[in-house]
């Protein structure tokens, strides 16, 4: 099982903050594909890999990232601190 | 090092002055307060700030931890706000104190351009009653190329 927690607009247009899942993905791109299989919304929000960015066990990571120790895995906007 | 998310209002004229208290030979003390846009011009009904609980800790203090790996300061200060914030309320603060002016300057605007894209903030803004995401400037993320 892996926690998927969701920011921003990914949230509101999901329509949760967060979801556990069985996923047999490796890499967060397998993740990305099966997930936009669910259903429309998943696959309008993940349509546009540069529209948004990844974090695996809370840290920043590229889409070709290994999943396969992740535990908490969060899809956010580009960053909008400061 | 000190490093606040909070929720609760800072008043950054309390927060300097704490944090100068603890220095010693120190030559320059640097500090930047962003501010909620919009208190005259009455457009912004308000802000509301989202994070990633943990991982923004986290984030914030590997980017703290890297401005000391590269300038010669003595101590920094960040604090960030999420939440809801009104039009003039201060969102976040950065102070450095180095022996130099050039170190402090230096790295409280490395800490101010990886806070900007790399710490896990998203600001929502409400005009009108209406909800709009701040999307990210790509000069934000063009702005990290001049520290690497």
């Amino acid at each position: 099982m892996v926690d998927l927690i969701y920011f921003s607009w990914i949230r509101e247009r999901i329509g949760k903050s967060g979801e556990s899942i069985e996923t047999s993905a490796t890499t967060v791109l397998e993740l990305i594909e099966e997930l936009k299989k669910k259903d429309i919304r998943y696959s309008e929000v993940f349509s546009d890999l540069g529209s948004f960015r990844v974090a695996i066990n809370q840290e920043l990571a590229d889409f070709d990232a290994s999943i396969v120790e992740a535990t908490e895995i969060a899809f956010f906007p580009p960053m909008t601190g400061g | 090092m000190r490093i606040s998310v909070q929720n609760e209002f800072f008043d950054f004229s309390t927060e300097i002055k704490n944090f100068s208290a603890t220095l010693e030979n120190i030559g320059a003390l640097v500090t930047f307060t962003g501010i909620v846009r919009g208190q005259k011009s009455q457009t912004l009904d308000y802000m509301v700030i989202e994070h990633y609980p943990g991982m923004t800790e986290k984030q914030i203090h590997l980017i703290v931890e890297e401005a000391f790996k590269r300038w010669k300061i003595s101590d920094a200060l960040v604090i960030h706000r999420y939440g809801k914030l009104d039009p003039g309320e201060p969102i976040m603060m950065v102070a450095t104190a180095a022996e130099h002016r050039i170190e402090a300057f230096e790295a409280a605007e490395y800490l101010m351009d990886y806070l900007k894209s790399k710490a896990p903030f998203w600001k929502k803004e409400v005009l009108n009653g209406e909800e709009n995401w701040v999307e990210s400037a790509s000069e934000d993320e063009t702005a990290l190329s001049r520290w690497q």
